[in-house]
């Protein structure tokens, strides 16, 4: 089966900036995938590349098969975008600015295209808004656009830059929920989001980007299964030996120990019950995708 | 041409006719003002090629308005749309650099002749005229229209911020329109500026399009329509060859 996104090679620089360096990607049809990255890692430059917004400096992108310079109309049409800054046309109504969006796309006015409009509307929300002018819009409105607009062309893959940036919780959850609808009715969907806790829960396949490379790129399951560092938090009867070992720290009567193999918690505990100590409370804290980024991106450091 | 070309032209007529007063209204009512003013001073003391002076006017006002209307259009749409980063959406769909271009100059040319024809209709109010070759006047019209969206695109392209736009608008664009005839017959002119007028691609567009209502002119139309399909022709080979490109909008 095609890609739904292939990505060789890419490089590109902005004056001192090395933006994206290298990268290959390839992202399947019907895959949830995020792009993880610190500010300035090059996600940006990423989608905008994929999207013909930037132009690569070498390396070849395909959306679907179409190679993103060469067959760019083709490409263009298989990809939905909704752009990470809140941008809008002010002299425009919502379904004026939806309507114009097909009709870049070459989709011809009528009764399918205006059903289509109808129900991209009615999915987020936006109904009441319709004949609103964009300009009187709340912030959480314009992105609601926004990914309404991406989606007018009925576009495979669809990819959404930083989509809950801003955007409170009652919205957040109700967009998730749209886009994992479109995902299980068959859309490839990739975002790129700070917030890693979505991406934990949406994502089946990451990659984390740092200063324009891939640093890792695995199924979310794998990345979690990182040896990653952990907390061990204890509280005991009395104090602890003075031989435990670097690094314990006190929080409110916890004792809390930084470690990354379960092997390192037996010595300690053990060390803790040879001191005629009693353990009254234990905690092993479970490693989320914040770890795991930390972790990745101190490596990258050395 | 696919359907993004019509919706693209569809759009760029639509955000200029929504703001009417702002882009129509006004200019007719400043090319008025002009008309009121220099007539009131001049009318009585000159006349131009047999003209008299209100009428000799008339067209120059009217050509004017529509340059600097048409170039007005599509440099301020490029460059609101590229401040605002509303541009991405006319980038992401698959239109292409011809019918990019093709939309946003056709869309000048619109405004132009809307302009044009609305300082006419006002003036003709207060002035007679006559059409001495309707066909010279619309070829004229287009084309000095059709070169200064093409610019007004250049521009919209080129610069970064309002102010650089502004410069480019008020250190190019009005001298030229303003040094080409408009209020004048270059007849009148010392032989140094007689000259250095002839260097101004404007100075034809103008005395062509009056040479439509008299029949009578400065240069020959034929010299003059020939001097605007070149600077046509070339202002449209340098947008489309940026467009190609990508510059500044697809870096």
């Amino acid at each position: 089966m095609t890609a739904a996104i292939r990505i060789e090679q890419v490089s590109k620089r902005f004056g001192a900036t090395q933006a994206l360096d290298r990268v290959d990607l390839e992202i399947g049809q019907g895959e949830f995938f995020g792009l993880l990255g610190p500010n300035g890692a090059g996600k940006t430059t990423l989608i905008s590349a994929l999207a013909g917004l930037v132009k690569a400096d070498s390396g070849r992108l395909a959306v679907m098969g179409c190679d993103v310079q060469n067959d760019y109309g083709a490409a263009r049409r298989q990809l939905g975008v909704v752009p990470q800054e809140l941008v809008f046309d002010p002299f425009f109504t919502v379904r004026e600015t939806l309507q114009m969006q097909a009709g870049y796309f070459g989709i011809a006015r009528g009764q399918a295209r205006d059903a289509w409009i109808d129900e991209i509307l009615d999915n987020l929300d936006l109904t009441s808004k319709a004949n609103a002018n964009m300009r009187t819009l709340s912030g959480g409105m314009k992105r609601r656009v926004l990914v309404a607009q991406a989606l007018v062309h009925r576009p495979p893959v669809i990819v959404l830059d930083e989509p809950t940036a801003g955007v409170d919780v009652g919205l957040r959850q109700a967009l998730w929920r749209f886009i994992r609808r479109l995902n299980e009715e068959g859309h490839t969907i990739v975002l790129t989001t700070h917030y890693l806790e979505e991406a934990e829960s949406m994502c089946t396949r990451i990659a984390m980007l740092k200063a324009g490379r891939i640093v890792a790129l695995d199924t979310t399951r794998n990345l979690l299964s990182r040896p990653a560092v952990r907390m061990l938090r204890v509280r005991t009867d009395a104090c602890l030996p003075a031989d435990l070992g670097a690094g314990p720290m006190q929080e409110d009567g916890w004792w809390i120990f930084r470690f990354e193999n379960f092997s390192e918690i037996e010595t300690r505990l053990a060390r803790i019950r040879a001191a005629g100590c009693t353990i009254v409370d234990l905690e092993i804290g479970k490693p989320d995708l914040e770890d795991v980024f930390l972790k990745v991106m101190q490596e990258q450091e050395h | 041409m696919g359907g993004g070309f019509a919706t693209l032209l569809y759009k760029e007529v639509l955000r200029f006719w929504k703001v009417g007063a702002q882009t129509v209204a006004a200019p007719v009512l400043t090319a008025l003002l002009y008309m009121l003013i220099f007539s009131h001073v001049l009318e009585d003391h000159i006349k131009v090629h047999d003209i008299p002076y209100t009428a000799f006017l008339v067209p120059g006002l009217v050509m004017m308005s529509m340059l600097q209307n048409a170039f007005a259009n599509s440099s301020s749409s490029l460059i609101q749309a590229r401040v605002m980063g509303s541009i991405v959406f006319i980038l992401l769909p698959p239109i292409s650099p011809r019918e990019f271009f093709a939309a946003h100059v056709l869309a000048s040319v619109i405004r132009g002749l809307v302009v044009g024809a609305g300082v006419l209709l006002a003036t003709l109010w207060f002035v007679p005229l006559t059409f001495a070759e309707p066909l010279w006047i619309l070829a004229f019209a287009l084309t000095g229209a059709g070169i200064m969206g093409g610019l007004g695109m250049i521009a919209g392209m080129w610069a970064d911020k309002f102010d650089q736009l502004a410069a480019f608008q008020n250190f190019l664009i009005m001298p030229l329109t303003f040094l080409s005839g408009v209020f004048y017959s270059i007849a009148s002119l010392p032989t140094f500026w007689q000259q250095v007028s002839y260097w101004n691609p404007v100075f034809y567009m103008i005395d062509g399009f009056r040479y439509g209502f008299f029949g009578v002119s400065d240069s020959s139309p034929w010299l003059s329509f020939a001097v605007a399909l070149g600077c046509l022709l070339i202002v449209s080979g340098i947008t489309l060859n940026l467009l190609e490109r990508g510059y500044k909008l697809r870096d």
